[in-house]
């Protein structure tokens, strides 16, 4: 291979600027992490509760959990991206297309999390419901027969229970989030991945870049993973054997 | 204080409940027993409304339990109920199981409920168990903390839903101690259970089902010295040679 290797280059200053490669870098971090979490946030609250919806016994809640699942799920997330940033706002009614379109601040990162948040939703939404579904149909039973409303028996007995049982496949989406958010550079998020390219593009030494983002990204999925097996320990209780039917 | 009129109910074209009908009164214990998808189970959920019914009418205190415009959830608080495989909330531990409802269905405060909790443990005998986790108790430890849950809700009657069936032989007898001590106080109960030394001790009446008929309902005495029917013959002497 003939290449000018030159690990330097990430404190070298950048073209056009007076910041370095790493500032770049870093600032590509800083709106991974925040699309990410942002992201993910929104995607844990929504999806617990479509997925809590689709386990109810009304025909009509659990109709609409499903369309929004199936929304999210069928369709590419670049393809989202797109539509979330070009199409959605021309169907807003005209002041807030207007507004989306010029005024609204961080256009690009509250679409990106916006978007990455609703598509992760529906993923999480169908963990949910299989760990509803895996619970015994007496734990629900034994709460409305307290004298539990149908929202308390989710909230106390049916959502704690499901949520520990979820929590492996949890991390895989969680640890998703990071580099799914890689597809936000497509509308312009100055997060990691764009970073990279601008930078390859600068500094013409794109393996070292792109190596450097790739450490990156690993330590974020791996970081996210740590904290969830943290969460997993955590949240162990004693004696707890998965029981069937 | 338990009424069943007329009792019917279809899953689909399966008639699994024909028009049943028995009653309960107070401080009656009536076990209710038949072959296994006789609908004994079935009828018992239908008491307090955790099964709906295509016909007929339960009342439970006077309160219709099949009307639309009854408060299920209030109805259920003073209906105490026990289950075949205990249904414990695994992730709390014993004492927070017995306070959960008594908060946040009965108001009560964290303090009183965990001294009327202990008490029941202390009752149940499992007074030194309550910072346990269910899956640390055995089964006959598991089904005597939920009746205690149960009665922690100072219910007006208690159904029994096979509460022995899922147990080891030797932890059947813990059980069944504490209800047969519950019926002498005088509780009313309605027990859907194999255990017929059980029925012997303290139910005043037993009705046999079969197909999802009440084919018997008679005082416990001629029920077993005198079964009307061959289908409650034919089952007594399966269970009873065993």
């Amino acid at each position: 291979m003939n290449y000018h290797w030159n690990w330097g280059i990430f404190l070298e200053p950048v073209k056009s600027g007076d910041e370095t490669y790493l500032d770049w870098l870093i600032t590509g971090l800083g709106w991974t992490l925040a699309v990410s979490l942002t992201a993910w946030l929104l995607a844990l609250t929504i999806g617990i509760a479509v997925g809590a919806l689709r386990t109810t016994p009304s025909r009509l809640l659990v109709g609409l959990g499903n369309v929004w699942v199936e929304l999210f799920r069928n369709v590419p997330l670049l393809v989202q991206m797109f539509l979330w940033f070009f199409v959605v706002p021309e169907f807003l009614p005209r002041d807030w297309s207007l507004w989306v379109k010029q005024e609204m601040p961080a256009k690009e990162f509250v679409t990106a999390a916006i978007c990455l948040g609703l598509f992760t939703s529906a993923r999480i939404a169908e963990q949910v419901r299989a760990g509803v579904g895996s619970l015994p149909r007496g734990q629900r039973d034994a709460a409305l027969a307290l004298g539990l409303t149908l929202p308390q028996a989710y909230r106390q007995v049916i959502l704690p229970q499901a949520l520990r049982i979820v929590i492996p496949p949890l991390t895989s989406e969680f640890m998703n989030v990071f580099k799914n958010s890689s597809v936000a550079f497509a509308i312009g998020v100055l997060e990691l991945t764009f970073q990279a390219r601008q930078m390859q593009e600068d500094s013409e030494q794109g393996i070292e870049t792109y190596l450097a983002v790739t450490l990156l990204y690993f330590i974020c999925a791996f970081t996210a993973n740590r904290g969830m097996a943290w969460i997993e320990a955590r949240t162990r209780v004693p004696g707890l054997i998965a029981r069937s039917g | 204080m338990i009424e069943i009129r007329n009792v019917s109910k279809w899953y689909g074209h399966t008639q699994v409940l024909a028009n049943a009908s028995t009653h309960v009164a107070k401080g009656e214990v009536v076990v209710v027993c038949g072959p296994s998808g006789s609908g004994k189970s079935t009828l018992i959920k239908c008491v307090n409304g955790l099964e709906a019914f295509t016909q007929g009418t339960i009342t439970v205190d006077g309160i219709s339990v099949g009307d639309p415009k009854t408060d299920l959830p209030k109805l259920r608080a003073r209906v105490g109920m026990v289950f075949q495989h205990f249904e414990l909330f695994p992730h709390m531990n014993v004492l927070q199981n017995l306070a959960l409802a008594q908060v946040k269905v009965l108001g009560r405060s964290q303090e009183e409920a965990a001294t009327r909790g202990e008490a029941l443990l202390d009752r149940v005998g499992l007074r030194a168990h309550a910072a346990k986790f269910p899956g640390q108790l055995s089964g006959g430890q598991q089904q005597r903390v939920a009746i205690a849950r149960a009665l922690a809700m100072d219910p007006i009657c208690m159904l029994f839903d096979e509460p022995t069936s899922a147990l080891d032989p030797e932890m059947i007898g813990e059980v069944l101690d504490v209800m047969v001590e519950l019926a002498q106080e005088g509780m009313t109960m309605m027990c859907v259970t194999h255990e017929m030394g059980f029925a012997r001790r303290v139910a005043r009446r037993v009705v046999f089902m079969d197909h999802g008929e009440i084919v018997e309902d008679a005082p416990t005495g001629a029920f077993f010295d005198a079964p009307a029917s061959a289908r409650a013959k034919a089952f007594l002497s399966r269970i009873l040679h065993h």
